[in-house]
């Protein structure tokens, strides 16, 4: 059994008459990576400012790389490197400038400081814009610059408030191989997400936050068990009873069928060859399929399934699918 | 550089490795704010356009209005213009203050094993370096619009110290304004309803015998006549205020210095106590 790196328990705090944790527990082993999932105003950011000494919280307890996060914070903060969810660096100062004001901060020597930072610069594909003012970066830049910050004296434990927020699928995946190399050398990452794939990307545990409190934790797996198994779906070309007959063997439970009747969903065990099967049964009963799909439980699913975030009948039929996805992201920001 | 597994930092440096580091954080905080300044140089319009306007506006317009016993208005008003000056710029403290609290800034430098109190105290060390620019700024003017020292160095150099000394406690009180207030708005209008009447219901730019004796008791007091009085005194300028029986007035050195030991020793404590409530939730 590791040691814990990150450990809340029962963490509560109120802010007037909102409630904004209720009691949150957390633990992130040396060497992992804890996502931290939940909607808006769940409590994720909250939790994040009293573990990096940003927040009291009034009461439970939380320490930090073994240190007590209110009674030690100076200790916490010299094992920790932060991202909030917003940029906190100097406008004024350019890219480069902020990267040295960040290290010497932390009593880097300047020379350290020098060439941790260009490292850095690298790494995040910002050298170019090393020597312009941050007021001139774009968004994303600055969220890249602010990672590059946090990690500048490689701290051992990381907290990262929605580190890819804002950044375009090429840099999302540079940052999420950046945290992968950071954790193989031995960082413990603690980062929530508003994106479930990058919780089942990255995670090694994930804890489902929700009105203050973890309402699930796990690996993604685990999660995913949570809400069963996979499921068929099947789009007829024309709503045909014979097609429900035909199936019935060959799924574990009973049938959705959307209101024109073309649309059928059903919970199935995942076998080698299903998807097979249904063709061929379908076919022998003469009935036209148009598109038939066996699906993996994803982190949607499951979140949909904790939170109650989106109700089941609103992703159904799967033509809402498309419509759906803005949709669940906003539901989930 | 090698790739080290990271591990749990330990604390619990030796005193003056520690001291060594909040001299070290105040620097470079102080070497951030200059770099703001450099970036935007109207930054510094209160301590360079200010001054020279108003020394020409109260020398040449107000001057020729007001007899001065014993002297030009020059020579008079200079020491007070210097603190009119001092005074008011500090307003750019709290401004500036507040609208580094609401960028993210902040949170960044909380977060960073650094010195909390460098942040304050690298911003008060900023405002002497501005202060001391606006001196600078103002004895030129004063020198051109016929304003002379009368006294040898080491009184003229006491006088200079004792206004920098003032200004250095009123950066810590505009620091508790920027601290408290919510906005820069607010900062701002500080400036107009307390620096401008504390820094013109003074001796500053007028002679006070003709004012009524309940407001020339309030006059007599207010730190910003001491200080003047002060400088006049060791300029060796004219000072009609030293016939005022107010101790204050007879003793104007040491209640200069006395009133800003007693800012420093309220602000300065009361600033880290705004400064932590302000950043912590």
């Amino acid at each position: 059994m590791r040691e814990n790196m990150v450990e809340a328990e029962g963490l509560t705090k109120r802010f007037g008459t909102v409630q904004a944790l209720a009691g949150l527990d957390l633990a992130a082993p040396a060497g992992s990576i804890l996502g931290v999932l939940g909607p808006n105003g769940a409590g994720k950011t909250t939790a994040l400012r009293i573990l990096t000494t940003l927040a009291l919280p009034d009461s439970g307890r939380a320490q930090v790389a073994g240190y007590d996060v209110v009674r030690d914070p100076a200790a916490v903060r010299r094992n920790i490197g932060v991202t909030a969810q917003n940029a906190t660096l100097d406008e004024l100062l350019t890219g480069r400038q902020n990267l040295l004001m960040v290290g010497e901060l932390s009593q880097m020597r300047r020379a350290d400081a020098r060439v941790r930072s260009e490292e850095l610069l690298r790494t995040f594909e910002l050298t170019d814009a090393a020597g312009r003012l941050l007021k001139g970066y774009s968004g994303g830049m600055r969220r890249r610059l602010d990672l590059a910050a946090s990690m500048m004296t490689r701290p051992p434990v990381l907290f990262l408030d929605e580190p890819t927020t804002g950044l375009d699928p090429t840099s999302r995946y540079r940052v999420w191989s950046v945290i992968r190399g950071l954790v193989d050398e031995g960082v413990t990452v603690l980062l929530t997400t508003q994106y479930l794939d990058e919780a089942d990307q990255l995670a090694d545990r994930i804890a489902v936050v929700d009105h203050g409190r973890v309402i699930a934790g796990g690996t993604p797996a685990e999660l995913k068990r949570l809400t069963g198994g996979a499921r068929l779906e099947a789009t007829l070309s024309v709503a045909d009873q014979a097609a429900l007959e035909a199936l019935r063997p060959l799924v574990e439970g009973p049938f959705q069928i959307s209101e024109d009747g073309r649309h059928l969903r059903a919970p199935v065990r995942s076998t080698a060859g299903l998807v097979t099967r249904v063709v061929r049964v379908l076919d022998a009963a003469g009935v036209d399929l148009e598109d038939v799909a066996v699906h993996q439980p994803s982190l949607d699913d499951v979140f949909m399934r904790l939170t109650g975030a989106i109700p089941e009948s609103s992703v159904w039929p799967p033509d809402g699918q498309a419509a759906m996805k803005p949709e669940l992201q906003e539901v989930i920001r | 550089m090698i790739d080290a597994v990271p591990t749990v930092r330990a604390g619990g440096a030796s005193l003056p490795v520690r001291v060594a580091g909040a001299l070290r954080d105040v620097y470079i905080m102080t070497r951030r704010n200059l770099v703001h300044i450099a970036r935007e140089p109207m930054q510094l319009g209160d301590v360079t356009i200010q001054p020279v306007l108003f020394t020409l506006l109260f020398v040449y317009v107000f001057g020729s209005g007001i007899p001065v016993p014993g002297g030009t208005y020059a020579a008079f008003a200079l020491a007070g213009l210097l603190l009119l000056n001092l005074t008011t710029s500090s307003m750019g403290t709290a401004v500036g203050l507040t609208v580094d609290l609401n960028t993210g800034v902040i949170d960044r430098f909380r977060t960073l094993p650094m010195w909390p109190a460098a942040v304050m105290v690298g911003r008060s060390i900023t405002d002497v370096l501005t202060a001391t620019v606006c001196t600078l700024t103002i004895v030129v003017s004063g020198l051109v619009v016929g304003w002379r020292p009368e006294t040898g160095a080491g009184q003229i150099a006491a006088g200079f110290g004792i206004a920098l000394l003032f200004a250095y406690a009123l950066s810590w009180l505009a620091g508790c304004v920027g601290l408290w207030a919510k906005g820069a708005e607010t900062a701002q209008s500080f400036g107009f309803l307390v620096l401008f009447p504390v820094s013109f219901v003074s001796n500053a730019l007028v002679p006070t015998r003709g004012m009524p004796d309940w407001l020339r008791l309030i006059v007599d007091w207010n730190p910003v006549s001491a200080v003047t009085a002060a400088c006049r005194g060791l300029w060796g300028n004219p000072n009609p205020s030293a016939i005022n029986s107010a101790w204050s007035m007879q003793h104007p050195i040491w209640t200069a210095i006395a009133w800003s030991i007693a800012i420093i020793a309220v602000c300065l404590p009361l600033a880290s106590m705004l400064y932590r409530r302000r950043t912590t939730d």
